[in-house]
């Protein structure tokens, strides 16, 4: 298949193609009245919405009350993740009573707790981010125990035939080889959290992108709406895309 | 004649060490939530005593309504699995199916499925109302990504000879996917169904929190505007057993181990 640095251009020119053929579609159907103008608006008022919402809506600082609630979560999840994650390792009677526990606990819809949390912490960002945290948790610490465990036992014996510490051989050996799997856990866990993170800004109406969408909608601004949503799906994909590849960078060291 | 002795284990504990531990750990939050609990460190009511939520528990469960709600989320869910499990699974076909649609189009799906599917509820609002068919909608956009990545990478990795086998015998495309491609595709389309459900079931019962008057979102948001606490718990709780409950029944279903990270 031709390629062009590294991309392969038929599919890519397809994938984008059917992207501009659904959107030129969209237009024509809701400009013929086929498709209701009052429910979807066209995508070029979408298009044209997005300026007015950036500039009025103050996207920049909405985008950075997110970041901040993100970032939260995120010093929450290398504490106490990662922390439990070590503890488990080390412990293993804790680990074993307790490992099936944490992996329950991830499948269970932990978001729903959102109405307690505003109990406890009220219509704040401590809610916000909290939700954010145990969302990632899970995640972070079975992957903090995968990595750690993972560790070839070659690399431990030559740590102890150097007569390291307990301390020296976590730092020097086991941390740096369970590196890459504890950022997948991390990866996981961000992107967790930051889907709890929006979607309780969007339910509480409070902090940065996800009350911008409530926002707009309560006021039917439509076009709006849709431009936000828009908005929001892209910084998704750029955070998303992001770490992944972060996460292909760090690999080879495993 | 010398008697030879018969090898036998040990007699197992009657509790081993990690039940000891286990039993430790629930015992501990117990005692401390209770502690919390009479202290008054908390607001009134935010953590209430045990008993009083045991009696929630009882009082939920024996009500007529929760179980009327309950059918109502069960049946938004059920819906959802099925219209958007579906439309994954035939989709997660095709991609896997097809090299040149699974380079042009997978990508989509594998950026667009970790985003927030709750920013698409008014969107919802306005195609379905503010009926049942927003929170299917929203069940139906959640599960729809996992199922389709899990069918597309399940259907990458059937055994060639498989295929050849099936196209030897001149099968059609439908029974190559029934006889052929489903039945070799079973464990990760299995998988792809627990997260699925798992992501149905939150983005159902969220869309229920934010608008609606009748399912089990709807339950625990009317016990928040009531501050009626012990009755949120006793709904969380019940919400989570059920969630682990099916996601590991589901799970069993297709013969899916808990691995041991």
């Amino acid at each position: 298949m031709m390629t062009l640095r590294g991309y392969r251009v038929v599919p890519f020119a397809l994938g984008l193609g059917t992207l501009i053929l659904l959107i030129a579609a969209m237009e024509l159907l809701i400009r013929a009245g086929v498709v209701n103008k009052f429910i979807v608006p066209t995508p070029s008022q979408i298009g044209g919405a997005f300026s007015r919402v950036i500039a009025e809506e103050d996207i920049p600082h909405r985008f950075l009350v997110t970041a901040r609630e993100a970032f939260w979560a995120a010093v929450l999840l290398v504490v106490f993740g990662i922390g439990i994650g070590v503890l488990l390792y080390r412990v293993q009677l804790l680990r074993a009573a307790t490992e099936t526990w944490v992996a329950a606990f991830a499948s269970a819809p932990t978001v729903l707790m959102y109405p307690l949390f505003l109990v406890i912490f009220g219509r704040s960002e401590k809610t916000i981010i909290m939700m954010g945290f145990i969302a990632g948790l899970p995640a972070v610490i079975l992957k903090t125990i995968e990595g750690l465990s993972g560790t070839r036992r070659v690399l431990i014996d030559v740590g102890r035939s150097f007569n390291l510490t307990e301390f020296q051989l976590f730092w020097k050996i086991l941390f740096p080889a369970a590196l890459a799997t504890i950022f997948v856990g991390l990866r996981l866990g961000m992107i967790f959290a930051l889907i709890n993170i929006v979607g309780v800004e969007f339910l509480i109406n409070f902090g940065g992108l996800g009350q911008l969408i409530n926002d707009l909608a309560e006021r039917y601004d439509l076009a709006g709406t849709y431009a936000a949503i828009c908005f929001v799906i892209l910084v998704s994909v750029v955070f998303f895309f992001l770490t992944d590849r972060l996460e292909r960078w760090l690999r080879p060291a495993a | 004649m010398a008697e030879t002795g018969r090898l036998t284990a040990p007699a197992a504990p009657f509790v081993g060490p990690v039940t000891l531990v286990r039993v430790a750990i629930i015992a501990a939050v117990l005692v401390i939530w209770e502690a919390v609990a009479a202290s008054g460190l908390l607001f009134r009511d935010v953590v209430p005593s045990l008993l009083v939520i045991a009696r929630a528990l009882v009082e939920l469960l024996t009500d007529p309504s929760y179980y009327f709600n309950l059918g109502v989320t069960a049946g938004e869910i059920g819906t959802a699995m099925l219209i958007g499990g579906l439309a994954g699974l035939a989709v997660g076909i095709l991609l896997g199916a097809n090299p040149l649609l699974a380079s042009a189009y997978e990508a989509f799906l594998y950026y667009l499925g970790p985003t927030p599917k709750i920013i698409f509820f008014p969107v919802m609002i306005m195609w379905f109302g503010v009926g049942p068919g927003s929170k299917i909608a929203m069940g139906v956009i959640s599960c729809f990504f996992p199922v389709a990545l899990s069918a597309a990478a399940g259907m990458r990795g059937i055994d060639r000879v498989l295929i050849r086998v099936g196209r030897s015998f001149r099968l059609t495309t439908w029974q190559m996917v029934t006889k052929i491609y489903l039945p070799a595709m079973r464990m990760p389309v299995i998988n792809g169904v627990r997260l699925g459900l798992g992501v149905a079931i939150i983005g159902t019962l969220l869309a229920e929190t934010k608008l609606s008057n009748k399912g089990i979102g709807f339950l625990i948001i009317n016990a928040y505007s009531t501050f009626n606490m012990p009755r949120m718990y006793a709904l969380l709780i019940v919400l989570f057993v059920l969630s682990i409950g099916v996601n590991a029944l589901v799970g069993r279903f297709g013969g899916v181990e808990t691995r041991k990270t």
